[in-house]
């Protein structure tokens, strides 16, 4: 049996496969060591940290939706403080790739969380979060602000020789252009895309079936629009794109790689199985041995855009 | 916690809409205490997506049962399982109910299908020597008042088709008149605002115990931060049902 080549390197960061768990979905990598080996996945990304601790939203804060979720967490989480003294011992002894997502409501909130963690040492990169839809100040308002989300990129990139990944949101005209602007900025990589905007009602109440009325759609249901932004951005920037949005299986991820993406970030389907990254790297790994494929990376960019029309029977 | 796939011992049609699943798990059923839940993936599909939480009902050698009343698409699923069909299982799951302060007597008050935890508490007080269970259930009608495995049950319903005519909670606030407030213990289970309604009666009175809460949840294992409920202990303003409950101090919890 050949070894298939796995790894990932972004930077400073070596990444022992191509397959991520996405913020905000595996908490800080130490929720359920029972369901999952934590070491096998590619990279752990952190639940946006602020630098105070946030309460989130009031309840209900998730949805149902066909083939996918609307949430509306609200950036709940513990605070740098804590976060440095519980969860970053746990990272730090971690024998995988450590991303910590940042989240903030100003460029002084974002300097200082990712100053302090720097100090701390306890992770390889930066995912820097200035797409969420959930909160009032900070979230999308510095996400569907172009000059803005370069100003942030701009001033944290002098901060850490660490890689520095902006999460880019769907919600905007032009995904394109952030990530270009965010390349112009020394970023190392960008990560997209974050939840769409969505809502649902219920009828007989009359009622938006989360608190506050509109939320983060994610899941399968976004899967192709993720994956024609991945499309789009990749075809305008050189730095590496990681593709994020509804992959619940190594097909899905394959799509993902054949248009681009250099890694991929799991997101939903790590509610229904949290160890769903660690069999989609696995899953990926028996694909390329199954079609001689040596490496991972000769996947990438792959896509076949002459006309052929190919006869897709599956669908049946 | 695990993830296995168990087969469908028996599914039990306990009314036209209401049924008991038995699955077979030696894991589970060695495991699982009262009041903690399983999260369940219907099918094999990514319709319906996420898995849905029930109460372990009871359990009996190397199976567990589930109760559940069909109410949406998940739950019609379920309703067509048949024995030797596999189904994904995610669980033990919560914090469980914990067993009485000595002498204290245990009083369980459920309304419809939150009767769901009840028969597995009254076996694990059972287990721990304590029989003399006092149990109220109530529904909107007879047809809803699941007894299973239950013992020494006062049953009230809306409607007046069988025991008390009215509420549960005023059917428990009135017996509750004939003891004294620090030799009961509640564990209750229900929809909100039965909840609230008990909260507030035993306030009155200064009588404690437990409840355990139903949410909507995605991952029942704090991973998605998505079943919060408003806490009044403490320094968080909400706790998460699926990790930090579903079982609850019923005063410490804003229903």
């Amino acid at each position: 049996m050949t070894d298939i080549s796995t790894d990932f390197t972004l930077g400073s960061m070596v990444c022992r496969n191509r397959v991520w768990v996405a913020s905000g979905t595996f908490g800080y990598g130490d929720e359920c060591p029972d369901l999952v080996d934590v070491n096998k996945i590619g990279a752990v990304i952190t639940k946006s940290l602020s630098l105070k601790p946030r309460d989130g939203n009031p309840p209900p804060r998730i949805v149902e939706t066909p083939g996918g979720m609307i949430n509306s967490i609200g950036l709940a989480n513990i605070g740098l403080q804590r976060f440095l003294e519980e969860k970053a011992p746990f990272l730090r002894a971690l024998n995988t790739a450590v991303i910590v997502n940042i989240a903030a409501s100003t460029i002084e909130e974002y300097k200082e969380v990712l100053g302090r963690i720097e100090e701390a040492d306890c992770c390889d990169g930066y995912e820097i979060n200035v797409s969420c839809p959930n909160v009032k100040e900070g979230g999308l308002s510095f996400g569907t602000n172009i000059s803005m989300t370069a100003e942030i990129t701009r001033v944290l990139r002098p901060l850490t020789s660490k890689p520095l990944i902006v999460k880019l949101t769907p919600n905007v005209t032009s995904v394109s252009e952030f990530a270009r602007a965010v390349q112009d900025e020394g970023a190392d990589a960008v990560s997209l895309i974050n939840t769409l905007i969505g809502m649902s009602v219920d009828v007989k109440t009359r009622r938006p079936k989360i608190s506050t009325t509109t939320g983060g759609l994610s899941g399968p249901a976004i899967r192709p629009v993720a994956l024609a932004k991945v499309y789009e951005v990749v075809k305008s920037v050189t730095i590496p794109v990681i593709g994020i949005g509804g992959i619940t299986c190594a097909n899905d991820a394959l799509e993902f790689f054949i248009t681009g993406a250099a890694a991929v970030e799991i997101g939903t389907a790590n509610y229904i199985d949290p160890n769903i990254a660690v069999t989609i790297a696995d899953d990926i790994e028996q694909y390329c041995r199954n079609n001689g494929i040596n490496d991972v990376a000769d996947i990438i960019g792959t896509l076949q855009t002459d006309q052929t029309i190919s006869v897709v029977k599956s669908w049946l | 916690m695990k993830i296995e796939l168990l087969p469908v011992v028996k599914l039990e049609q306990l009314t036209p809409t209401i049924y008991a699943l038995h699955l077979r798990s030696t894991y589970i059923a060695g495991t699982i205490q009262p009041g903690q839940f399983v999260n369940i993936k219907v099918q094999q599909s990514n319709y319906p997506l996420l898995r849905r939480p029930f109460s372990v009902a009871s359990k009996e050698d190397d199976t567990i049962t589930i109760i559940f009343d069909v109410v949406g698409e998940g739950t019609h699923i379920l309703s067509k399982k048949e024995p030797g069909d596999v189904i994904d299982v995610l669980g033990p799951l919560g914090h469980p109910f914990t067993m009485p302060g000595r002498g204290s007597i245990p009083v369980l008050v459920a309304g419809g299908l939150g009767m769901a935890p009840m028969p597995i508490l009254t076996q694990t007080l059972a287990d721990h020597g304590i029989t003399d269970v006092v149990t109220f259930l109530g529904a909107r009608s007879k047809d809803s008042l699941i007894d299973y495995k239950l013992k020494n049950v006062h049953f009230a319903t809306d409607d007046n088709s069988k025991g008390f005519h009215g509420t549960v909670v005023a059917l428990l606030d009135a017996w509750l008149d004939s003891v004294k407030a620090g030799k009961v213990t509640v564990y209750a289970c229900g929809p909100n605002p039965m909840l609230r309604a008990l909260q507030s009666a035993l306030r009155k009175r200064s009588v404690g115990g437990q409840v355990s809460l139903e949410c909507v949840m995605a991952c029942g294992v704090g991973l998605c931060q998505g079943c919060p409920v408003a806490s009044v202990k403490g320094d968080k303003k909400y706790e998460l049902v699926c990790k930090d409950g579903p079982v609850f101090d019923i005063h410490s919890v804003i229903i």
